[in-house]
């Protein structure tokens, strides 16, 4: 379990955001901002992913979507709504078809407030979540230890 | 007999940042016919006018999409502009021209670098964001946001660009062409990149008026029409020609948009040389009349088209926005057809998708 | 047809596939299709456009009139014409590629309708 907070693997969905929050989060990847120094790898695989980035507000068709890349993460995992839209639904919220923010359907850990995010902010969650990650795996893996004895 | 099959592609997929269905019918490796299902960002703003007034419509429709999140904002100033009959004062178009045009600058190395990535060039990838994080760089220095902006306002713009900001950009514009006319040619002239490009996707002219494509879509089939040329903001005073391109295949659309790169530092320097010194903007008074006014732009993605009908409150009856993306669905799926499963993801990239757009 | 403003006419129902189809044979594109709901009537506006040639083509309907679909002379208007059923309850008839209102796959129907509910209740 060591080895996994240390290298944490980060999973991108595009809930229904209007693109900024998205470009931004890719843009942390790339050299410039560069979160792979903290050890984070961007895959597009949910089953490969430990922490969960979402973007925009949910709506009722992507609700589906976002529930079941969650299910499909394997535990211990983290989520982080990066965007104003993502924590609240933001300028959106009074649109007919959003339902709100990312916590009406999955359980959310940290909230980005930011319209866009910026990097440096998303960065930022990134890191408490890495740390919030590390607590978690501790937790799991004693949970699983108790079973076992 | 080969077995036909239905491959189910998106919407959360590696190469796509943001989320878009298709169903591949396939024989073996070819796709015979692709049908794309939207609705998974479908937010409804179009229907937010009857909530938020006309002025506060204008932050609304730059976050239809956060790529081209200016273009929009000016699209929709424009509209109401019409209608109001207010004259921009010259400096706040060439303003709004400069930031345009530094929009188009920011999508085109965004969309080189997707396009990288998606043939597997990891380094060109990284190569073109790094270039384009100078241009924010420079946006936010000027606006004070990197992706969403809010200087439209109807009747101007909010902030201004000092003489020593606009000689220093110039500055730093030159060196990033400099970079970019480097980093280009491995697009333009690499063996690898073009066996994955050329050829593949062949939108003839026939079909893209046919199916109505925009943008540099159409212009890589050798359709010449670029709405600049229509000289709204300060088009009309600068010099440039329209790029086409007569291969009509993904090389076409990436030669293209590599073109625009260049002609837009061109129009930036004709901007900078001579923009003039006059007020910023004009104050609104009152409600917007009746009325109803429509607006074409040239978006990086293509022709956008804006409509916004008055009723004399202030609300508006109806605001619409017909994106570049969601013109170019069709001509998408015309060359899907017959293409090998393995060159998808490429040719969703060459339209350039925008999905926000799209679904708004 | 009645020039309303710079670019728009307005025509009747039965001349619109006439002008749909002469577009087409000068090779003009088809724009875009937008829908407005003004007065307890819908609008239908039509562009073609031909180079930086833009025509507009209103068509006003009433509440339960249908409309007749081109997207069997303009392809692309399967998109705009399943939208317009699916966000304004606007009927058109026989669309080439019809979605039954799943284009956007939304939970309400006809949302952009909704003020005109509120206003009438």
């Amino acid at each position: 379990m060591s080895s996994l907070h240390k290298s944490p693997w980060l999973l991108h969905y595009d809930g229904s955001s209007c693109n900024g929050c998205d470009i931004e989060v890719l843009a942390c990847t790339t050299p410039v901002y560069d979160v792979e120094r903290f050890g984070v790898i961007n895959t597009g695989n949910p089953m490969h992913a430990d922490i969960f980035l979402i973007t925009g507000g949910i709506n009722s068709q992507n609700e589906q979507v976002v529930k079941q890349i969650y299910e499909q993460m394997p535990k211990p995992k983290v989520v982080i709504a990066v965007g104003t839209c993502a924590c609240t639904g933001g300028i959106f919220k009074e649109c007919y078809n959003i339902k709100g923010g990312a916590d009406t359907v999955i359980p959310v850990d940290i909230y980005v407030p930011g319209c866009a995010a910026r990097p440096e902010s998303i960065i930022d969650g990134v890191v408490k979540g890495v740390a919030l990650f590390e607590e978690k795996a501790k937790a799991f893996s004693l949970e699983k230890k108790s079973k076992k004895g | 007999m080969p077995k036909k099959s239905v491959v189910p592609f998106g919407p959360q997929h590696p190469v796509l940042p943001e989320p878009i269905h298709l169903d591949l019918v396939l024989e073996d490796e070819k796709v015979l016919q692709a049908i794309p299902s939207i609705g998974y960002i479908h937010r409804g703003l179009e229907s937010l006018v009857t909530k938020k007034d006309f002025q506060e419509m204008a932050y609304v429709a730059e976050r239809i999409c956060g790529i081209c999140s200016f273009g929009h904002g000016m699209g929709y100033c424009m509209t109401i502009e019409e209608i109001m009959q207010l004259e921009v004062p010259r400096r706040a178009e060439y303003l709004r021209t400069i930031w345009m045009e530094m929009s188009r600058l920011h999508s085109h190395l965004l969309w080189l670098g997707l396009l990288a990535d998606g043939f597997g060039f990891e380094p060109l990838f990284m190569h073109s964001w790094r270039l384009r994080e100078q241009i924010l760089d420079m946006f936010e220095e000027s606006t004070g946001g990197r992706v969403i902006f809010s200087v439209n306002q109807i009747g101007g713009v909010k902030k201004d660009m000092s003489k020593e900001m606009l000689a220093d950009f110039q500055k730093r514009f030159d060196q990033i062409e400099k970079e970019v006319r480097e980093m280009t040619q491995v697009f333009l002239e690499d063996y690898t990149v073009r066996t994955r490009l050329e050829g593949i996707g062949i939108l003839t002219e026939e079909d893209a008026i046919r199916r109505g494509a925009a943008g540099p879509m159409a212009r890589a089939s050798g359709i010449a029409v670029d709405m600049r040329k229509q000289g709204y903001a300060a088009y009309n005073d600068m010099d440039f020609e329209v790029i086409t391109s007569d291969k009509c295949d993904s090389y076409g659309r990436c030669e293209v948009r590599i073109g625009e790169i260049f002609q837009s530092f061109d129009i930036i320097r004709q901007c900078i040389a001579k923009i003039p010194d006059t007020e910023l903007n004009v104050p609104v008074k009152g409600n917007p009349t009746k009325g109803e006014a429509f607006v074409r732009l040239e978006q990086p993605r293509g022709e956008a088209f804006y409509y916004s009908r008055t009723n004399g409150t202030k609300f508006l009856d109806r605001m619409r926005v017909r994106t570049p993306t969601f013109a170019n669905l069709p001509a998408l799926t015309q060359t899907l057809q017959g293409c090998q499963y393995g060159d998808v993801p490429l040719l969703i990239l060459t339209i350039d998708p925008c999905i926000s757009c799209t679904e708004r | 047809m009645e020039e309303i403003q710079k670019d728009i006419y307005k025509i009747e129902k039965v001349d619109l596939l006439p002008i749909i189809m002469e577009k087409k044979n000068n090779l003009w594109r088809l724009c875009q299709i937008c829908c407005a709901f003004v007065d307890g009537e819908y609008e239908v506006t039509y562009s073609f456009a031909s180079g930086y040639e833009i025509d507009n083509y209103r068509l006003v309907v009433g509440k339960d009139e249908q409309v007749p679909s081109i997207s069997r002379v303009y392809n692309s208007a399967i998109y705009y014409e399943n939208e317009m059923h699916e966000l304004f309850g606007l009927n058109v008839e026989q669309i080439k590629v019809d979605f039954h209102d799943k284009l956007y796959r939304i939970e309400e129907t006809a949302p952009f309708m909704k003020k005109e509910e509120e206003e009438n209740a």
